[in-house]
């Protein structure tokens, strides 16, 4: 098992910024024995990690190594699929979010997601696009809505490009906006932990390094896990990498997981060294 | 595609081993020429071994502009990573290696003209060490052989005494005479040129045991 709180000391040291006082929303996840199938495929086998919570924490490996569906499984979105289904424990700080008694909603809520591709509601304007998770949730009132939307589009950098525009539609923005309009729709409901699945593979150099850039930033607040394929990506703005890869059987596997700056610099499995040194296939 | 990207990586890390080879040749020669120059005093040798340093720190350039290229298109990473980093630290010991061996040149330009002090045995002995060393740490960091770059930095030590040797010697025969002082003050220069050599040489060594393990050690302190 690994040592987490080796991994939390470590973590610490490399962001000084950060102290104990100033901790933000973000509650760490803790993954055990996680084995998940679409209907007879093994996607993914006894998973476990930690993540900690307000950091950013990495999910490499070669396509089909079941890195989306690891974090799909973290808040309840691979059971949405059909014959898709999941066991092993997963814990959002204390809660399990597998329990019977655990309401899938509301950890969607606590643990939100973005996607590949920015997917605005294409309907709706900016405004209503930011403000339609918090009046699924029963928010009501223009003056509190209109607070919410304000801090969400701040917090994703994105407010002082469409203060002026907030009721035209979402889709009119650009790619790396939308994006950033998915991140404030995210963020909208409060949750603890934003789950990115290649926020930026759709996007051009300049809007992935303010995508980097603003999850350096929401780190302070929530705790991240994203999954990229980008390995320049996940050694720029991750604290913590794991490295996923599927065996004999196709069934992904966590192969290696540690600090960023050492698994990148000295992995200590040859798998590992060789997927990022590019030597596979 | 991909395994082609990563032939390329290996061309290129190929290119830069042999280059590095090519100007740990230039300066083990520029080491032997100088001592050469020393023992023969030969001034044009001594010269010659001048003029060439500026093709060795050129070469320098060249080889660090190929890694940090190679950073730029490739970002490598892991052994690879360190083996980049491993060369850029190696370029600059190197360099600074053949600056001595130039240093022990202009040396001889200045004693040149005066009879020899003393039959010269350390200081010759010092300098094949160091060329055999240099040649010797290069060749383990191309094998990634942590041994032999181990063994290497653990004989610095037998330099550092033979430099105590050169220092004691040369010492006695100041307070005897003192006008050898010069003579003698300029030879132990040339010692501690080596004595230096043989200390970039550790470094190197260092650096060997870095590429391979991914831990910084100082080996011999």
């Amino acid at each position: 098992m690994l040592d987490i709180r080796g991994l939390a000391k470590l973590a610490q040291e490399r962001s000084p910024g950060q102290s104990d006082e100033k901790k933000g929303r973000g509650k760490g996840i803790t993954v055990e024995s996680l084995n998940a199938w679409y209907g007879s495929l093994h996607a993914i086998r006894d998973i476990n990690m930690n993540v900690l919570p307000n950091q950013i924490t990495a999910v490499i490996g070669p396509s089909g190594c079941g890195k989306s569906t690891f974090i799909r499984c973290l808040n309840r979105m691979h059971e949405v699929i059909p014959r898709a289904r999941a066991t092993g424990r997963v814990l959002l700080d204390k809660t399990d979010i597998y329990s019977p008694e655990t309401d899938a909603v509301e950890i969607r809520r606590r643990i939100g997601m973005v996607f590949q591709k920015p997917n605005p509601f294409p309907t709706m304007s900016i405004f209503d696009n930011v403000a339609a998770g918090l009046r699924l949730n029963g928010v009501r009132g223009r003056g509190r809505l209109q607070d919410v939307v304000e801090r969400s589009l701040r917090r994703a950098a994105l407010w002082e490009e469409v203060k002026d525009k907030l009721k035209e539609s979402g889709v009119a923005l650009s790619g790396g906006q939308q994006q950033r309009l998915c991140i404030a729709r995210a963020l909208a409901v409060e949750p603890e932990v934003l789950l990115m699945d290649e926020p930026a593979s759709a996007l051009d150099p300049v809007a992935t390094l303010k995508i980097e850039d603003l999850m350096r930033e929401l780190r302070d607040e929530y705790t991240i896990v994203i999954v990229t394929h980008n390995m320049q990506q996940a050694a720029r703005v991750s604290d913590f990498t794991g490295f996923f890869l599927s065996g004999e059987d196709r069934s992904g596997e966590l192969i290696e997981f540690g600090a960023t700056g050492e698994l990148f610099t000295r992995p200590k499995d040859k798998r590992t060294e060789d997927y990022i040194t590019g030597r596979f296939g | 595609m991909r395994a082609m990207t990563r032939e390329l990586l290996d061309k290129q890390l190929h290119e830069l081993f042999e280059g590095l080879l090519s100007m740990g040749g230039m300066v083990e020669k520029a080491i032997e020429r100088a001592i050469q120059a020393l023992v023969k005093r030969d001034t044009r040798l001594a010269q010659d071994v001048i003029d060439e340093d500026a093709a060795i720190d050129k070469f320098r350039w060249k080889l660090e502009e190929e890694c940090l290229r190679l950073l730029a298109t490739q970002q490598p990473m892991a052994t690879d990573l360190r083996t980049v980093g491993a060369v850029l630290s190696i370029l600059a010991d190197v360099e600074r290696m053949g600056d001595h061996a130039e240093g022990i040149a202009r040396i001889v330009l200045r004693i040149a003209d005066q009879p020899p002090l003393k039959p010269l045995i350390d200081i010759p002995r010092m300098a094949r060490k160091c060329q055999e060393d240099l040649h010797l740490v290069l060749q383990s960091f191309i094998n990634h052989d942590v041994e032999q770059a181990r063994r290497i930095c653990a004989e610095d030590d037998e330099v550092d005494a033979l430099y105590k040797q050169v220092f004691s010697e040369l010492l006695v025969i100041m307070m005897g005479d003192p006008r050898t002082v010069d003579r003698a003050t300029y030879l132990i220069w040339v010692a501690h040129n080596l004595e230096r050599i043989h200390d970039r040489i550790t470094n190197v060594g260092e650096r060997v045991v870095f590429m391979v393990t991914g831990r910084l050690e100082e080996l011999n302190v």
